[in-house]
């Protein structure tokens, strides 16, 4: 069953009023709220605000019928540098009170801005949920593995032995692999970008936006004061490329440049290994297929991934059509009023409140 | 046949008592229906255990339905049982000890078997030990009767065929107090249509019943009760949940917004969700959420887009809802939290009733965080209740907590429905355009400016050119909405979200009085309703004034409730707590009030309350 069958829209914007022909085309500025920003020098939540304003313009809606809906954490103050509609809620609840503003209202962009500790802390039930039921949002996940505004304790994206005030001998959690648990929830769309990396993350916002149904966006962002850093072997031109594993749906699984080049194959027994271009043979090279409908492997590629970042997948991940649960939500209700021929008027009502057991005095 | 005597009664007090097992919800539930559409006025209060089936037979099982009927207005489910139907040793049992001696008492002998009386403690069996010699009792071999009378039925197997017995019960029951059992004919033909063997085997039951009754001289009499003297109009039976869930529903309808309901399950507030989302051709939205928080957040979210937001729960999951509570404060977006008390702390009691979360509400939250609370005082008010409740909020922009509780909730009386014409409630208005102008002159949207009568801000909802804005749980400053840490600012936004809440409007407190020299003031709040007034009927009609009030609105007060308290040289506040209200009576008032609280999980009975009345009469005379 798809959404097609089921006449539902395949856009994540089907519903959004786009602006007029002819209107003036939007730019940055439109989007730029009048707020003073107020993150530490540095901080990567400028790179992707900068990204995010400048990417807006492109989905060419009408301002009024975006809104972002943000948590607690540095990242979580978002909204307020967007002149859209936002609110900045509490920690961890703004998939749950995005899944409310989306389900009564299929007009709108929704946005959910969160953090690490946010996302997959004290909000890891509504996250899970929103993924699964396949809500009509879009969630931008910035990791900067930390919590930055209580002031930089490990997070549950922390590697492990990461020494904070609160884990002054090491941290000894195990972390969450943002993007394995959100298959692992059978999200319907998954990315990874790097904030730096503007080109990649325009891509990515564009196909997360007009994705219909729930995608999660996991953002690599640095923060220089309490995790500094963290991604550099990432972003180091030495290293990057050997590291990165740029996926692209329909080709081969591949990570290093030029004679370095490797490519992903399938070993005996289901894993699947890197080995030199040179060697791969006669071996079953594997063709990432971001459509495919069992997330198995998908997850797999995410499993290439370890805490050492020797190789990091980038991309999207998982891009499948699944009946969003808002769409649905709202279809049972449009049929049972077009059953009943129409809207409820009072004498509707007063049927209703009558019941089927009545009686009359006097 | 022999002949009947027929006697009229004023009032009667049925329980039906059994097993988890045996349909004693659903046998006085038809019983009631029956009651009522011959016209008597009616309460019912279901008593059932937590456990879905507890081991059967044990008294940790037994669950019952008490039925209260009179020829004149009922106020309570009754102190005790005139008649108690005991379907098994662990139901008499549990029940013996409300029933009066001289009482009527009606055992299923084919259940008192070694077995089960040992399951309860009994070393010797009632039935004919000479132990209930003080009561009337009918022993009836109640299951095997039942089998008999089914015993055409070739396709059904015993077990079958005794599950009938409940139906059997019934007819009885019908028999000995006239009532019509066409409303459950009727009944089991819908329940039952898909399986015709079973549906014959429970009607021809129900008919052996009755004519039990009328053939056999055990009963010697059968009763009637006449109608209850009502003011005209249509009526329904209707238990506190359905009432408050279509209160919510014609709330919305008048406000002319969609209704939202984020919600988790939970006893004994769960029969809303499921009303709810029956309701689906009214346009009502029910999302059943992963937990109390997801539901109010999604409730909060619905509600930020222009819907009435509702979340439904009873005491543990208004704690986990909290934080969110607190922003719809920050936030000033309308929300409507019900509350269906039940027996706490933690999980306590989760099918007994309680009033212990008026604190919780009250105070439940950090920071100053005040919302407007009002309670529902009997099932079918629970209905004006929840439409007042989204009056306030979307009046005022402000979540509103409805305080209900588990005996409201599954209690049952009957309801003159009302014409939606007359409902109250209007069209609520969304901000549509700029309120002010900036220092330039040109318009712009200002989040915070309050509506000078109401202090409410304006609800502006994403989808509305121009009035693109940003809200959060930081503070905000005055008028503008934009992130403020100034102390002044503060200050005055703390004392602001007071005064609106302050200014909500509420009618000032009646008092029922008829003499007009009471001394002595008997207030109540929520479900007690009921139990005072009925006890001041009892003290009244022995001749000593006693003056009556009660609340709705708990925040804020009515203006002229300190008055009304200075008035009486004692005010008596009983509580199913251990004096929450008195707590802030006292507290706001410096008045002395007579506290009166009992936490057993059960309504207070008119005897106790009257004792309690006539006791402080005493005192001040
Ligand atoms: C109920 C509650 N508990 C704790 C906090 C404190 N708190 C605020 S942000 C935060 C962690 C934020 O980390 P993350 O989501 O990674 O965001 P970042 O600041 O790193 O962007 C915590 C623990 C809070 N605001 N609310
Ligand atoms: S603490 Fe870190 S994440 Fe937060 S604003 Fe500063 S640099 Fe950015
Ligand atoms: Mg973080």
């Amino acid at each position: 069953m798809t959404t097609t069958d089921l006449g539902m829209p395949a856009s994540g914007l089907a519903h959004v009023p786009h602006q007029p022909d002819g209107e003036a085309a939007q730019t940055k500025r439109d989007f730029t709220s009048d707020q003073e920003v107020r993150w530490c020098p540095g901080c990567g939540d400028y790179v992707i605000l900068a990204a995010v304003q400048s990417f807006l313009p492109e989905l060419g809606l009408r301002r009024e019928n975006i809104v972002f809906v943000s948590g607690i954490g540095c990242s979580s103050r978002f909204p307020y540098y967007l002149d859209t509609y936002g609110m900045h809620s509490i920690h961890g609840r703004a998939p749950a009170i995005a899944t409310g503003l989306a389900t009564s209202r299929p007009d709108l962009s929704v946005w959910v801005v969160t953090g690490d500790g946010d996302a997959l802390s004290i909000g890891g039930n509504h996250l899970i949920h929103a993924l699964r039921r396949n809500v009509n949002l879009t969630i931008l996940l910035f990791n900067n593995q930390i919590y930055g505004l209580t002031k930089g304790q490990y997070s549950p994206t922390s590697r492990p032995g990461t020494v904070t005030k609160s884990s002054p001998l090491g941290s000894v959690d195990r972390p969450f692999n943002p993007v394995s648990l959100a298959l692992g929830a059978e999200a319907t769309f998954v990315a990874r970008a790097m904030e730096s990396d503007r080109a990649e993350l325009r891509t990515i916002l564009k196909a997360a936006a007009e994705h219909r149904g729930t995608a999660l966006v996991e953002i690599y962002q640095n923060c220089p004061i309490f995790n500094d850093g963290a991604f550099e072997v990432l972003k180091d031109r030495t290293q990057q490329a050997a590291r990165i594993v740029r996926l692209r749906s329909g080709e081969p699984v591949t990570v290093g440049a030029d004679d370095e080049r490797k490519v992903l194959v399938r070993v005996a027994g289901g894993t699947q290994e890197f080995v030199p271009e040179a060697e791969v043979g006669a071996r079953e090279v594997v063709v990432h297929d971001a459509a495919a409908d069992d997330p198995s492997a998908a997850f797999a590629l995410s499993r290439l991934d370890s805490v050492e970042m020797t190789h990091v997948p980038m991309g999207i991940f998982r891009q499948v059509t699944r009946p969003t649960y808002d769409d649905l939500v709202r279809a049972q209700v449009d049929a049972a009023v077009d059953a009943a021929g129409g809207p409820a008027g009072d004498d509707d009502l007063e049927a209703l409140l009558r019941g089927r057991d009545t009686w009359t005095v006097g | 046949m022999t002949s009947k005597t027929v006697q009229t009664l004023d009032r009667v007090v049925i329980r039906f008592a059994g097993d988890s097992g045996d349909g004693m919800q659903l046998t006085g539930d038809r019983f009631t229906s029956e009651t009522a559409a011959l016209g008597n006025d009616l309460s019912t209060l279901p008593n059932f255990p937590a456990e879905i089936r507890a081991p059967q037979g044990t008294l940790p099982g037994v669950s019952s339905f008490q039925l209260h009927f009179a020829d004149h207005d009922v106020l309570t489910p009754g102190d005790a049982p005139d008649v108690l139907v005991a379907m098994n040793p662990a139901a008499l049992k549990a029940n013996l000890a409300d029933l009066p001696r001289g009482a009527t008492l009606i055992l299923d002998t084919d259940e008192f078997t070694k077995r089960n009386l040992g399951k309860v403690g009994y070393t010797s069996n009632p039935v004919d030990d000479g132990s209930l010699d003080s009561w009337h009792v009918h022993p009836l071999a109640l299951t095997s009767i039942t089998v008999e009378a089914l015993a055409a039925f070739e396709g059904l197997s015993r077990k079958e065929k005794e599950r009938a017995k409940n139906m059997f019960a019934l007819g009885l029951l019908s028999w000995m107090y006239t009532r019509p059992t066409a409303g459950t004919e009727a009944f089991l033909e819908k329940k039952f249509g898909a399986r015709p063997e079973i549906l014959a085997a429970n009607l021809a039951a129900l008919r052996a019943g009755w004519n039990y009754g009328e053939t056999t001289e055990d009963f010697a009499s059968s009763y009637v009760v006449q109608p209850a003297p009502m003011p005209p109009g249509t009526y329904r039976n209707i238990t506190g949940n359905t009432a408050l869930a279509l209160g919510l529903v014609a709330a919305a309808h008048r406000a002319g917004r969609p209704l939202l309901l984020g919600s988790y399950p939970i006893t004994p507030a769960s029969d809303i969700l499921h009303a709810l989302s029956g309701m689906k051709r009214h346009g009502v939205t029910t999302v059943q959420a992963e937990d109390e928080i997801a539901g109010i957040g999604i409730a909060l979210g619905a509600a930020y887009g222009g819907a009435v937001g509702v979340t439904t729960t009873s005491g543990p999951g208004i704690a986990l809802k909290s934080e969110t509570i607190g922003l719809a404060v920050s936030l000033e977006l309308p929300l409507v939290v019900v509350d269906i008390q039940r027996g706490g702390p933690s999980t306590g009691l989760p099918t007994k009733t309680e009033q212990a979360d008026l604190l919780q509400v009250m105070f439940g939250r950090n920071g100053e965080s005040p919302v407007p609370v009002i309670a529902a005082r009997t099932p079918a008010d629970c209905f004006d209740a929840a439409m007042d409740a989204v009056r306030i909020a979307t009046t005022y922009r402000t979540p509103v907590v409805l305080l209900s509780d588990g005996y409201l909730a599954n209690g049952s009386e009957p309801w003159s429905v009302p014409s939606v014409a007359e409902l109250p409630g209007a069209p609520v208005d969304l901000a549509t355009e700029p309120n002010a102008t900036d220092d330039a002159g040109e318009p712009v949207f200002r989040p915070y400016l309050r509506d000078p009568e109401t202090l409410a801000r304006p609800w502006a909802v994403p989808g509305t050119p121009g009035l693109e804005h940003r809200i959060g749980g930081i503070e905000k400053a005055d008028v503008t909405g934009d992130i403020s840490y100034d102390p002044d600012n503060h200050d005055k936004m703390v004392r602001l979200r007071q005064a609106k809440v302050d200014g909500v409007t509420v009618p000032d407190l009646e008092v029922d009085d008829p003499t007009g020299d009471a001394r002595v003031l008997v207030i109540g709040w929520g479900s007690t309703y009921g139990p005072v007034a009925a006890a001041t009927r009892v003290v009244r009609n022995s001749g000593r004034p006693v003056a009556r009030a009660h609340l709705r609105h708990l925040n804020p007060f009515p203006a002229n409730l300190g008055e009304v308290l200075r008035r009486y040289d004692r005010v008596v506040l009983p509580e199913m707590n251990t004096g929450q209200l008195a707590l802030l009576l006292r507290a706001k008032y410096l008045v002395d009030i007579r506290s009166h609280t009992a936490v057993r999980g059960l309504p207070f009975t008119t005897v106790e309350l009257a004792d309690v009345i006539s006791q402080t009469l005493e005192e001040v005379r």
